[in-house]
């Protein structure tokens, strides 16, 4: 029972770019231009003249199953957040079109609509109506809301005072309690801290589990890859993958080749932390920032950190490669080293060439007190790829290298005189015939 | 899941000519509109020493200055009704058209972030801007009729004719509303033309003094301005003097009607691109 509850042909999406009011800069040439020819004005209005354009989205065509739970996947500037929107009919369409066989709930951004004087209560009513609730519905989910956001103590207090975590929570909840059968989520989970982004999920997986259809953007994979099944790939516009989650995380990854994905910035401080990463790359042996590297080569990878506040902390680097195994991890000291505050560093940890097998490998960063409190982590802080460049004899043969490849130095003798008794072959035999197995 | 194989939409380039307005739609969002009305009063006085007192003072002063200067030093006739309830009858509608055309004309603008991040019918924006001004009307009026009590003036029967009236105040301001707010989306211009065009049309607009005062053969022309019919029709209904039946009437209800459809239709038409230029 597979029908499409969204089938989506041929979709482009332009905006034009600069001065969008096409022949007018000013109100008063609008003003005698539409008194000169009114009915010639009225057709301007709407419909845009030549000018620069941008295609946000181009030529999408795909169909989203009932009951599918399917992540977008792209870079900033892909045309994630448009594609949603012209779902969402917040905006319409340049060519193409879209069949919606189902009421959609979009949860663009939390807290539309929440006025700052208003009580918790009270904004939870209206914030339920901008999405589309009816009252006797937020009335029927008021506790369940409330519990969710754990804000049952406040809910008289205007909304100004609370804390930037509690608003979050509680605009979250309101939408989380949506009941459209086409939910479609934009990068909400990037907020709250790590309990609440882990219960959001949690919600979100029981939407999934109810049978509805779930439209996920998300800049966190690791969030892609526990809710959804399917991904859709776009880049600069264009849908580039349309398969499953795995496989377009692999491609996504490696798909940030070009020189600006070589190096990781972080352009504000992540919340609450006393460190803040401020950039992570990896360099090549005449130390440029590169993405790709042959096997042979060896690479430095170099982090730069401000320390806000001072504070004891480790820094762990971990190397994943592309089925997830986790390489090893390296830390620049052995203990917790305190960092004071208003300091720089850069560290730099040489990794030698012929370590790592031909694949692609991700970076995971991790700031924390050396016990269980981490202060921040991005699981995919940064990737790079290791070429095959030598082409060794076993790929070609289609046996897997193993994860590491490691130069291993290898003495060879020749000795006629090899006697079959030795205890040296029969433990030889004894290996293969393991291998085997 | 059964309602999803009934539902459908189809979304496309292709623009609907006919620009109807999607009545069943529109009320399935009726209390979209109750909640941002309901916000826009419950948030407004919040946090004033004075709270819902603004409501009465506002009207009130105007109505003391206006008596001094128009009813004392300038003699302006009142048609036999103290000077002050001739003016505070008329500028019942008038305030209520004046605040609520310039909510409206901001409001689009006001609730960018509803606009670019939530669907729901556009026309809920300019709706929800002119009800809050209902609640201030109402306040007004009852002490309008304090103030009766106070000049001795029978309280009339005509009063059952006031939400008529009222309701065309609204359609005028909706259709003002209608327009200024969508144009307002492109040109921020309009934000500067509401106040001062509002000031113009005080004078064009018998608030200060009677109707009557217009000579006859300008009267059809004076009559293009839809807030002469209801502020007849309020001082009509309230202190029975004047006529709000006439040639006149028909050509303001005429105006007003002219520009809630045509609001109506450049709303529609510019609406589809509101989230992209706003």
């Amino acid at each position: 029972m597979l029908h499409p509850i969204i089938q989506v042909s041929n979709l482009s999406k332009r905006y034009s770019l600069g001065n969008r009011s096409a022949n007018y800069t000013r109100f008063s040439e609008m003003i005698i231009d539409s008194v000169l020819s009114p009915l010639r004005h009225l057709s301007r209005l709407s419909t845009t003249t030549k000018e620069p354009d941008f295609w946000a989205l181009h030529q999408l065509t795909f169909d989203i199953n009932e009951g599918e739970v399917v992540a977008i996947i792209g870079r900033n500037g892909a045309g994630k957040s448009t594609l949603l929107k012209i779902l969402s009919r917040i905006t319409y369409p340049s060519h193409g079109s879209i069949e919606l066989w189902g009421r959609v709930g979009s949860i663009l951004e939390v807290g539309v609509g929440f006025h700052g004087e208003l009580s918790g209560r009270e904004n939870i009513y209206l914030n339920g109506a901008v999405l589309g609730m009816k009252r006797r519905e937020i009335t029927r989910k008021f506790d369940e809301i409330v519990q969710f956001a754990g804000v049952e103590q406040f809910l008289d207090t205007p909304i100004k005072r609370y804390s930037s975590g509690m608003y979050v929570r509680l605009a979250f909840a309101v939408a989380a309690f949506l009941e459209p059968e086409i939910l479609i989520v934009d990068e909400v989970l990037a907020v709250g801290d790590m309990e609440f982004q882990k219960r959001c999920l949690g919600k979100m997986g029981d939407v999934a589990k109810e049978g509805r259809t779930v439209l996920f953007v998300s800049h966190n994979m690791a969030a892609a890859r526990q809710l959804c099944q399917r991904a859709i790939v776009l880049s600069h516009g264009q849908l580039v993958a349309d398969t499953s989650v795995d496989e377009a995380i692999t491609l996504y990854l490696s798909s940030c080749k070009s020189k600006e994905e070589s190096i990781r910035q972080w352009g504000a401080p992540p919340q609450s932390a006393k460190i803040w990463p401020r950039s992570l790359q990896v360099l090549n042996e005449s130390e440029e920032s590169r993405t790709n590297f042959s096997a042979d080569q060896s690479m430095t990878l170099e982090l730069a950190l401000e320390i806000l506040e001072t504070t004891t902390s480790q820094i762990t680097i971990t190397i994943v490669n592309s089925q997830h195994v986790c390489i090893f991890s390296t830390e620049p000291t052995a203990q917790p080293e305190i960092y004071e505050r208003n300091s720089k560093y850069r560290m730099r940890v040489k990794l030698p060439g012929s370590l790592l097998a031909p694949d692609l490998y991700r970076i995971a960063l991790r700031i924390h007190n050396g016990l269980r409190n981490i202060y921040f982590r991005e699981d995919y802080a940064l990737s790079f790829v290791i070429e095959d460049t030598i082409g060794s004899v076993s790929k070609l043969l289609g046996l897997t290298q193993g994860i590491i490849s490691i130069d291993l130095p290898w003495e060879i003798y020749r000795d006629d005189s090899l006697s079959l008794n030795s205890p040296n072959f029969i433990q030889d035999s004894y290996c293969e015939a393991d291998d085997t197995n | 899941m059964t309602s999803s194989a009934k539902y459908h939409l189809h979304l496309s380039s292709e623009i609907d000519a006919k620009f109807a307005v999607n009545l069943p739609e529109l009320w399935e969002y009726r209390e979209l509109v109750f909640f941002l009305a309901w916000r826009e009063i419950s948030s407004r006085y919040r946090q004033a020493a004075l709270g819902a007192a603004w409501a009465i003072i506002q009207p009130l002063a105007t109505m003391v200055v206006f008596s001094i200067i128009f009813g004392r030093l300038a003699k302006i006739p009142s048609d036999g009704v103290p000077y002050p309830l001739f003016s505070y009858a008329a500028l019942l509608p008038w305030q209520y058209f004046q605040t609520s055309t310039q909510t409206a004309a901001n409001s689009l603008v006001t609730n960018t972030t509803l606009i670019t991040k939530v669907y729901f019918p556009r026309l809920v924006i300019p709706l929800a801007a002119i009800m809050p001004g209902l609640l201030d009307l109402t306040i007004s009026f009852l002490i309008f009729v304090f103030l009766m009590l106070h000049f001795k003036v029978q309280p009339s029967p005509r009063y059952v004719w006031l939400p008529l009236f009222t309701g065309l105040g609204l359609c005028a301001a909706l259709g003002v509303g209608l327009w200024s707010s969508a144009l307002c989306v492109k040109y921020r211009d309009i934000k500067h033309v509401i106040p001062f065009v509002m000031q113009l049309l005080l004078f064009a607009s018998p608030v200060t003094y009677s109707s009557h005062l217009i000579p006859s053969n300008w009267r059809l022309i004076y009559a293009l301005n839809p807030m002469v019919e209801v502020i007849d029709g309020f001082r009509w209904s309230c202190l029975g003097i004047g006529n709000p039946f006439g040639l006149e009437s028909l050509v303001s209800i005429l105006t007003t009607a002219l520009l809630l459809v045509s609001g109506t239709y450049i709303f529609r038409r510019m609406e589809r691109s509101f989230a992209d230029i706003i």
